[in-house]
């Protein structure tokens, strides 16, 4: 299939602007005749329904949560950015987009991020309208803060809580949409399949986690924002129940799947402790701002430090290596995730590891508090601080924070076009969902951007396009199309419930993990994607023979949920296996380690592989077709990343 | 550790309850509590038992989920911290453990731990906005805001929504959730056209949803996993008498 | 409803009659435990009795009167209101509560320590006010006709507080109303919204100086006539020295 990425014709900067000219419009008495579906409530969808229901259009939001303010976007901490150049440091839109297409290691569409970069300035604008407490300079104004694989201050941020405080803005303009009868809010409702009518996305069929009732819901359009998919590992800093469930019951239907094996390992985590723990915890990237990372200098060092003969603080300046400035004197400990991840990787392999399990390098802030008081770093940091410590017992005022990385964002998602529609007429993707913007790499402080501008700048706009091209008829929620969906989904809850096996979904999840993160995580060659492929199988098999669940679909029950999900993370898992598997070359944070540099950089093949590879599905346990986007750079040079 | 936990089961919210004994075993002092929990609900469903159902999900202390009324506090024993950020270095071999949901009529039990907090969302939704439609806003930096001011409004609108005030109110009062929303806007600019009818409307949604009047007891603030402060109620009631003094509402 | 009755039967609204009342009374208790202070005169009750004739006759005082009966009629109306509506809010209980480790003993028992004040006050109001207004009081008598036709309520206080359960009373209610000052002296102005970083920390303070000073004060009469006077209100020769000395500063 020949994949249409509908990129808008004219100079870079004046897409957009066309473009919005060029769309359709629904009249302002008509909007009220359409419906539109949004599946998720976290940035990027309460944005969106927010939006939409404020132009007009009669709004169903969902979420599986109680409340809409709970979805993980809640978690984000270290900021936004926009370009503003409030600061005076050489900012603009095009640097913006520069840093985004590099950071992303050329594997994003430029119309795309372009567009991302033009209304990241709206958006602070937007938040502070709706009173989200952005950190203040003393005159009043704004302040910024550094994040990784940029050279400028173009960092929004309120205290280490900026995705809390930018998601209830987004709540609140939700809530009021929600009093006006605008929008129609259902908690505690999980999207389980997608209703197709004719070609084209007409409904969703949900399961209420309370009532175990399952429903149907009709609409002209669905925009699924449900997030990503970081949780096929089992341990990642995405919350429990995030899940892929809704994209990937889209994908089944028809919706390509955009580079699945793009996923975004987080250099700052605070390290696994055991083999009971449930997640992980990050500790914002804009920790380095101030931190350094370092290891011992040398391997019987970091092993007296493993063995606990010696604290981190007794370890000489000499002796220590503060390898991410050694290495990347330009941008030091400010380098993009994926190459500070590898490179902390890279010391534990080398056995200088430290902690107890050699999994884990130093955060050190002793210089900061040296330099401008404890004080001052509890101001920017006292929450992270804080947290920190519960975890680990260890106060990070007195010995260096222990970091190791973990899975943390998927770039990979749903492929949409520059409307952000799927290859499903009707069905949107918007932010982490999809995989628009990102490349094979996110930039700190970039998914909060992304999630809030498809929600409030792109999706109103590109929506309208669709829904004024459809008669403004009430969708015919009798079809046969939307009985068949809700039978299935009954049918495989039956199914699920009637195995009673002898392992819980949570064992098959922590296996399923193990895989993942052992030959398809932060490195990964050929053969172990092949083994991991033929693992991921045979789990699959042993799962629907063995999984054990009690009680009833009539009722609460989180082992049924767990079920589902899991169940599609071991399909998804495959896939991811099956891309990082296609994909000869390093890019981002796909690093093969077939293709690297003499000095263990990523090695690109922008020959053969410049292109997003979308994945289609052509039925059970079928090999998916690989389609192909080819990505034409006209404003960047394609060049060997370098943060030196 | 060895731990006997004493933990509410009720099947729905049309059923009666009660407490019900569980023992753990071999639990390290590193887990979280709901690792704990963890533990237990593998160890329940291999037996064939339901499992015990809870509200979690970041885990990380920043969305709200988690609700456990433990040992007769909300979100346990430990200061300013939500129950998933509470290890079980916190308890002792041998402890017993007494776990409840929520307990606030405007809170109905789901099912065992889980609770519906549905309540709060209606009282934002009663006015907890600043009305501005997407688009059309001034430039972010057009209102100056002082430092001072941002940082109080910004310590208020930390509210996790969890509801541990109002669980550990002797009044099942509702008054800090309010009046952290209620602060946060009316100490900053954006706030200000609202100012009256969002006190006025979310005090009188708060009251319809059935809890409790503020006895300035103060067990909220000590509860408050993040450190919502009690000058926020203060805020709020200073704003109500103001607002019902002065407004041009007679409703 | 209109605005105003939905206002002040709203769960802040009521907290703001507390409030207001409760602030109310606290005035009152500074005017009744400054006159009583005329007890430990050395005069055989001369100067309380003229107080408390001019307080029982004066037009103003005696209109002041309704306001205070208000003030205790909005009181304890609103107590036992606001005590319903929060027991409905809770519902269900808890098998463990630990309040003890968030919050003071005497912020939780308001309502307890508010209910052996009101059962002190019937005895006390029977005993004295309602004596005095209605008779039953003997006359000062005497040769100076200005004042021989008061009541002698000095007589009647202190042989009431030579009966011990009666002192055993008052001292429990002033202890009492120490508990419930202590808490709702401050938490007045927190229900009015004066709470500033700058004047909490005075108010708190001038909170517990207030509701120790009133409560000892009103604590220390029955006790002083019990321990130290014959049943005519005269300071037996054996008192403690310190008591002669603080007495005759009166």
């Amino acid at each position: 299939m020949l994949l249409d990425s509908k990129i808008p014709e004219g100079p870079l900067a004046e897409k957009w602007e066309k473009h919005k000219f060029n769309v359709k419009l629904v009249n302002p008495a008509n909007k009220r005749k359409y419906d539109v579906i949004v599946v998720g409530t976290g940035l990027a969808g309460a944005s969106a329904a927010a939006s939409l229901a404020e132009l007009g259009y009669n709004v169903k939001a969902f979420t599986y949560h109680d409340s809409p303010r709970r979805a993980h976007s809640i978690a984000a901490q270290g900021g936004i950015n926009a370009a503003k150049n409030y600061q005076n440091d050489g900012d603009s839109v095009f640097r913006l987009f520069y840093d985004t297409i590099k950071g992303g290691d050329y594997r994003a569409r430029e119309a795309n991020v372009y567009r991302l970069a033009q209304v990241s300035v709206n958006i602070i604008d937007q938040c502070v309208a709706q009173g989200v407490p952005f950190a203040r300079e003393y005159g009043g104004l704004l302040a910024n803060r550094s994040f990784g694989g940029a050279q400028v201050s173009r960092t929004f941020y309120a205290r280490g809580q900026t995705g809390q405080q930018l998601l209830l803005g987004a709540y609140s303009a939700l809530s009021r949409q929600v009093a006006y009868g605008k929008v129609k809010l259902y908690t505690r409702s999980e999207m389980l399949d997608l209703v197709v009518v004719d070609g084209k996305a007409r409904g969703i069929v949900t399961r209420h986690l309370i009532t175990g009732e399952v429903e149907t819901h009709a609409a002209h359009a669905v925009v699924l924002a449900t997030g990503g998919y970081g949780n096929v590992f089992y341990l990642s800093t995405n919350a429990k129940y995030c899940n892929a469930t809704a994209a990937w019951r889209a994908h089944k239907k028809g919706a390509f799947f955009a580079n699945p094996s793009f996923t975004q390992i987080h250099p700052t985590c605070i390290p696994v402790s055991g083999d009971y723990q449930s997640k992980l915890t990050l500790m914002s990237e804009s920790l380095r701002n101030d931190g350094r990372v370092w290891v011992p200098a040398t391997v019987e060092l970091a092993e007296r430090l493993r063995k606990g003969e010696i604290k981190a603080t007794d370890i000489r300046e000499e002796d220590r290596d503060y390898f991410l400035e050694r290495k990347y004197p330009a941008f030091g400990n400010l380098v993009p995730r994926d190459v500070a991840s590898r490179n902390a990787k890279q010391m534990c392999d080398e056995g200088r590891g430290v902690g107890s399990s050699g999994l884990a390098v130093y955060l050190d802030f002793a210089d900061v508090i040296k330099r401008t008081g404890a004080e001052a770093v509890s101001q920017k940091y006292g929450n992270l601080f804080a947290m920190y410590e519960k975890i680990t017992d260890e106060n990070p005022y007195e010995l260096p924070m222990r970091i190791y990385p973990a899975v943390h964002y998927t770039m990979g998602g749903l492929w949409v076009d520059y409307n952000l529609q799927t290859t499903i007429p009707g069905l949107y993707a918007t932010g982490e969902c999809n995989f628009s913007d990102h490349g094979a790499n996110r930039l700190g402080a970039s998914a909060l951007m992304q999630g809030l501008a498809d929600g409030y700048f792109v999706i109103p706009y590109t929506i309208g396009d669709y829904l004024a091209q459809i008669p403004p008829k009430p969708v015919d929620a009798n079809h046969p199309a939307f009985a068949e969906a809700k039978a299935f989904v009954q049918a495989r809850t039956e199914r699920l419930l009637s195995i009673n096996g002898t392992r819980t979904p949570g064992q098959f999840h922590r296996a399923l993990g193990h895989i993942m993160w052992e030959y398809c995580g932060m490195a990964r060659n050929a053969e172990g994607l092949t083994h991991a492929k033929a693992e991921v199988r045979k789990l699959r098999n042993e799962f629907w023979q063995d999984v054990k669940i009690v009680g009833s679909g009539e009722e609460m029950n989180q082992a049924l949920e767990s079920a589902g999900r899991v169940a599609d993370f071991l399909e998804l898992g495959e896939l991811m296996i099956d891309d990082a598997l296609h994909r000869n070359e390093s890019c981002g944070g796909h690093f093969r380690e077939e293709y690297q540099t003499p000095d263990g950089e990523a090695l690109r093949d922008d020959e053969n592989f410049a292109y997003v590879a979308a994945w289609e599905y052509l039925g059970d346990n079928q090999p998916e077709r690989l389609n192909k986007e080819e990505l034409i750079f006209e404003n960047v040079k394609l060049t060997q990343r370098s943060y030196k | 550790m060895n731990l006997t936990l004493n933990v509410w089961r009720q099947p729905n919210r049309h059923t009666e309850g009660k407490m019900v004994e569980y023992k753990v075993k071999d639990i390290s002092p590193e887990m979280s509590f709901l690792e704990m929990l963890d533990v237990l609900n593998e160890d329940l469903l291999h037996a064939g038992k339901d499992p015990v159902a809870f509200d979690h999900d970041c885990r990380e202390g920043i969305c709200g989920s988690c609700d456990l009324f433990i040992n007769g506090r909300s979100h346990g024993p430990e200061k300013g911290t939500t129950t998933c950020q509470l290890h079980m270095r916190k308890f002792s071999d041998g402890d017993t453990i007494t776990i409840e949901p929520w307990r606030a009529n405007a809170f109905p039990v789901n099912k065992d731990l889980s609770v519906d907090r549905s309540a709060f969302d209606r009282i934002i939704q009663a006015g907890g906005y600043v009305s501005v439609n997407t688009g059309g806003v001034p430039d972010g930096n057009e209102i100056a805001i002082p430092k001072e001011i941002a940082d109080r409004a910004f310590e208020a609108a930390t509210c996790i929504a969890c509801g541990a005030c109002v669980a550990a109110c002797k009044n099942a009062s509702a008054m800090l959730f309010v009046s952290a929303k209620v602060s946060q806007l009316a100490l900053l600019p954006q706030g200000q056209p609202e100012r009256k009818t969002r006190v006025e409307n979310m005090v009188a949604q708060m009251d319809k949803e059935g809890f409790g009047a503020c006895s300035n007891i103060g067990s909220c603030a000590a509860e408050c996993p993040v450190g919502i402060s009690l000058e926020n109620i203060a805020i709020l009631n200073r704003e109500f008498i103001a607002a019902k003094a002065t407004s041009n509402n007679l409703a | 409803m209109s605005w105003i009755t939905k206002t002040l039967t709203s769960s802040i609204g009521r907290k703001l009659i507390m409030s207001i009342s409760g602030l109310f009374l606290c005035t009152f208790l500074v005017v009744h435990v400054v006159g009583n202070l005329q007890l430990f005169k050395h005069d055989q009750g001369a100067a309380f009795n003229a107080y408390s004739h001019f307080m029982g006759t004066n037009p103003i005082i005696r209109t002041i009167e309704w306001v205070l009966v208000l003030g205790f009629g909005f009181h304890i109306y609103e107590a036992f209101a606001l005590v319903r509506r929060n027991k409905a809010a809770r519902g269900h209980g808890y098998a463990q509560w630990k309040a003890e480790q968030n919050s003071e003993w005497t912020s939780r028992n308001m309502g307890l320590l508010g209910t052996i004040i009101l059962i002190f006050l019937i005895v006390h109001l029977y005993n004295f006010f309602w004596r005095a207004r209605f008779g039953g009081l003997e006359k000062i008598g005497g040769d100076n006709p200005e004042i021989s036709d008061y009541d002698n309520l000095y007589l009647a206080v202190v042989s009431s507080f030579h009966i011990w359960w009666y002192v055993l009373l008052y001292v429990a209610a002033q202890i009492s109303l120490g508990y419930h000052l202590w808490h709702g002296f401050r938490s007045g102005f927190q229900t009015l919204g004066l709470n500033h970083r700058k004047y909490m920390p005075v108010i708190k303070y001038a909170g517990y100086v207030f509701s120790v000073v009133v409560s000892a004060a009103f604590a220390s009469m029955p006790l002083y006539f019990y321990l130290f006077t014959n049943e005519q209100g005269e300071l037996a020769a054996n008192a403690p020295s310190l008591i002669h000395a603080v007495t005759s500063a009166f």
